[in-house]
């Protein structure tokens, strides 16, 4: 491939394609610490140049990271479809960038050739696409995913309720859950983040959570997002789950300091099929995010989004029910404002959909970031555009156990009701027969009021 | 041409229309300008006793359960949208946050206390938030510095980081540390000369024990602020510390805050944890507390 480009009469000549992809990226001050960002904006540009012109297969005999020596990029090679991949693998990045955009593509189009798409050229397209353009592109892809019920369907936009408590108390956590489907919110998961990581404590709160469920007969899923080994023996203790969590990172290194690996995932995809509650197919949960690697050091040198889109690679072998960035929760070093995190959700939730993943988002900040609520929402707002599957719930967007903040339930319903989506069909008809939401997807006098499920 | 009397003059007729919508209690609260009356504080109310969904199905059973959460629920709406204080007292908690991480500690504090003050190779705050790595070492000059203020024998050397929360320092350090270098003092142990460190990362203190050769080194630190509270510091302690030393090694007490350890009761812990690291010659998981 062609490593040089001359931009405005200076020669600009690039290392390899790892380099041409970490100085193409828009500007991220987890590129710059590490210094793989380019030095000046022409620099960028100029990399975009000529990425524009590589071809897929240039980026496929080219890897980031040799699958001798990563099992990421193992997993993901063994994953595509190569004969899809050779129909297209003499296009330019440049040319699959117009082919997405064009009026002739639509989204069962770009999804039949998503499997011959590697992760890297999924990051590829997104590193010479504006703002307009990621959101306009992934809008044409629908990716719906069922586990208990089913989520991501055209004219949907579903909530994970998050109503996680300081000290996992259960009468706490009810009480936040209640209070979200009191919004409408929980279409997606009813999902807490446990403080104590133990089997006993997971169980606990998956069984309160199902319990609430079935109560109050709710058409949802439930899921605690402890470390997946945990959750698997909680539910081999019979803990009732309908679908397991786990974090994932875009390298070999990184996922062994999660202590997660292909082999640890496919046995939770057997566990959750044989003991968990759901028929599925879609029966795991991911998160993800931008600077998660390099945040312990195990980047492989490769810049953060494209490390980004390996996990989505990763994930896709799984099929999973539910995928979310949580792009922003880590900190000013790797994200730096809120442009960044604007720029990263939809760059995210872009090549999620690309690659045929239910992706939601969860824009969020942390209190040492130059990032407002503002920012927080614009970015929300635009996501939905661009056709989110799921946002989170967290009442009034203060998480008291992780300490940042999130989408809120009130978030949940003014999305809705701006773009004239509803939650999904059965969780819908719920709303509906509990008189908390109308036909139109808009809360009744009667919502917003946690005591009904008290 | 407009003049500005009747600008003047359409302010007011329109200050009057608004008025005569405004709800009755919203008319009640205005004052004429100038009053010497002071909105109350609203950081300061408990959120635990504000419930504000009207006429709800089970008032006592959300009473009840606003005592066993933090979370801010029973909080109501303005249709799909937050009610104005509901957004207010959000906005207040995240804007104390960040002026905690942001501000610099105050000069006049700094003198006040008579502290040096000795800067990482951070040159701003932009650079110490987005670079880690430059705010756990100190250029040569400043390592000179740090070294002929504190002194040759230096055994227990303790300092104040600015961290992630000006305002946890400057509401704690100087109470916890005076209760631990007496505590220290009753049984006969000297601290070196405190100093501030700006810019300064936990990881600061390997740089500073190398500096200096400390057998024992603790550094008080501002945590990153939650909306809950500015105002945490943490300690983090360790025997004989050295450049990327494991994470391990280290013992932390966090939390020290009115709202958590009080400082003063914090330093007289660490005065305890500090004999009993020169004892077993230990910091982190390898000493059991």
């Amino acid at each position: 491939m062609i490593l040089k480009t001359k931009m405005a009469g200076q020669v600009y000549a690039f290392k390899n394609l790892t380099d041409v992809l970490a100085k193409a990226n828009d500007e991220k001050s987890g590129d710059v610490l590490l210094g793989r960002a380019a030095s000046t904006v022409t620099e960028r540009t100029a990399a975009r140049m000529v990425l524009s012109r590589a071809t897929l297969e240039d980026i496929y005999e080219n890897p980031v990271l040799p699958p001798e020596k990563d099992e990421v990029s193992r997993v993901l090679k063994e994953d595509l479809s190569l004969g899809i991949y050779r129909r297209v693998k003499g296009w330019t990045v440049g040319e699959l960038r117009n082919w997405l955009l064009s009026h002739e593509t639509g989204g069962e189009d770009i999804l039949r050739i998503s499997r011959g798409l590697e992760a890297e050229a999924a990051a590829a397209v997104a590193k010479i696409m504006t703002a307009m353009d990621l959101v306009y592109a992934a809008s044409k892809i629908k990716v719906p995913s069922t586990c208990a019920t089913t989520i991501g369907l055209p004219g949907t936009l579903s909530f994970r309720n998050q109503p996680n408590h300081p000290a996992d108390d259960l009468k706490g956590i009810i009480a936040s859950l209640a209070e979200g489907v009191s919004y409408g919110s929980g279409d997606a998961v009813f999902g807490v983040n446990p403080v104590e990581d133990t089997v006993d404590n997971t169980k606990a709160i998956l069984d309160a959570l199902w319990d609430f469920m079935q109560r109050h007969e709710i058409p949802t899923q439930n899921c605690v997002l402890a470390h997946v080994t945990t959750q698997m023996q909680a539910v081999e203790k019979g803990a009732r789950a309908c679908c397991l969590f786990q974090s994932l990172a875009g390298t070999q290194l990184a996922n062994d300091g999660f202590g997660v690996n292909a082999a640890i995932l496919r046995e939770a995809y057997d566990c959750i099929h044989t003991l968990g509650q759901a028929p599925g197919p879609n029966l795991l949960y991911f998160e993800t995010g931008q600077g998660s690697e390099q945040s312990i050091d195990a980047d492989g040198g490769v810049d953060l989004m494209t490390l980004e889109a390996r996990c989505y690679g990763l994930a896709r072998v799984f099929k999973p029910f539910m995928l979310n960035n949580v792009s922003g929760f880590i900190g000013p070093e790797t994200l730096y404002d809120g442009r960044q995190i604007l720029r990263a959700t939809l760059e995210d939730h872009f090549m999620g959909k690309l690659l045929g993943i239910p992706m939601g988002m969860a824009p969020c900040y942390t209190n040492h970031t130059k990032i407002n609520q503002d920012d927080q929402e614009m970015a929300t707002m635009l996501a939905a555009m661009a056709g989110a599957n799921y946002y989170m719930g967290v009442p009034v967007g203060d998480d008291v156990m992780l300490a940042y903040q999130d989408t809120s339930f009130h978030d949940d319903a003014a999305l809705r009701e701006i773009l004239g989506l509803t939650p999904a069909p059965e969780f819908f008809e719920w709303l509906k027969k509990r008189e908390l939401m109308d036909e139109k997807g808009r809360l009744t006098a009667k919502a917003g009021d946690a005591s009904l499920f008290l | 041409m407009v003049s500005e009397n009747d600008i003047r003059r359409y302010v007011a007729e329109i200050l009057q229309d608004l008025a005569g919508q405004a709800p009755p209690v919203a008319a009640a609260a205005v004052r004429s300008a100038g009053s010497e009356e002071i909105l109350p504080d609203i950081t300061e109310i408990d959120l635990s006793e504000v419930i504000n969904v009207p006429s709800p199905h089970n008032l006592e059973a959300l009473k009840a359960v606003k005592k066993i959460t933090p979370a801010r629920i029973g909080v109501g709406r303005a249709g799909p949208r937050y009610l104005t204080d509901t957004l207010l007292r959000f906005r207040a908690d995240h804007a104390v946050a960040m002026d905690a991480v942001f501000n610099e500690i105050p000069a006049d504090w700094i003198a006040r206390h008579n502290l040096p003050q000795f800067r990482t190779k951070c040159d701003t705050k932009d650079v110490y938030l987005t670079r880690p790595d430059l705010g756990r070492r100190f250029d040569a000059e400043t390592a000179a510095k740090i070294k002929a203020h504190v002194g040759a024998l230096a055994k227990i050397v303790v300092f104040i980081a600015d961290g992630l929360s000006t305002t946890a320092v400057t509401a704690n350090a100087i109470d916890c540390l005076k209760a631990m270098t007496d505590g220290l003092a009753a049984s006969g142990l000297k601290t070196s000369p405190p100093f501030l460190v700006q810019y300064g990362r936990v990881g600061s203190e390997d740089d500073v024990s190398e500096i200096v050769g400390a057998e024992v080194v603790v550094c008080l630190i501002g945590e990153r602020p939650g909306l809950a509270t500015a105002e945490s510091m943490s300690a983090y302690l360790c025997y004989k510390a050295y450049h990327d030393i494991p994470e391990a090694k280290r013992t932390v007490v966090s939390n020290i805050h009115r709202g958590g350890t009080p400082a003063v009761e914090a330093g007289s812990y660490l005065a305890d944890i500090v004999k009993l690291m020169l004892e077993k010659k230990a910091s982190g998981l390898d000493l059991k507390l």
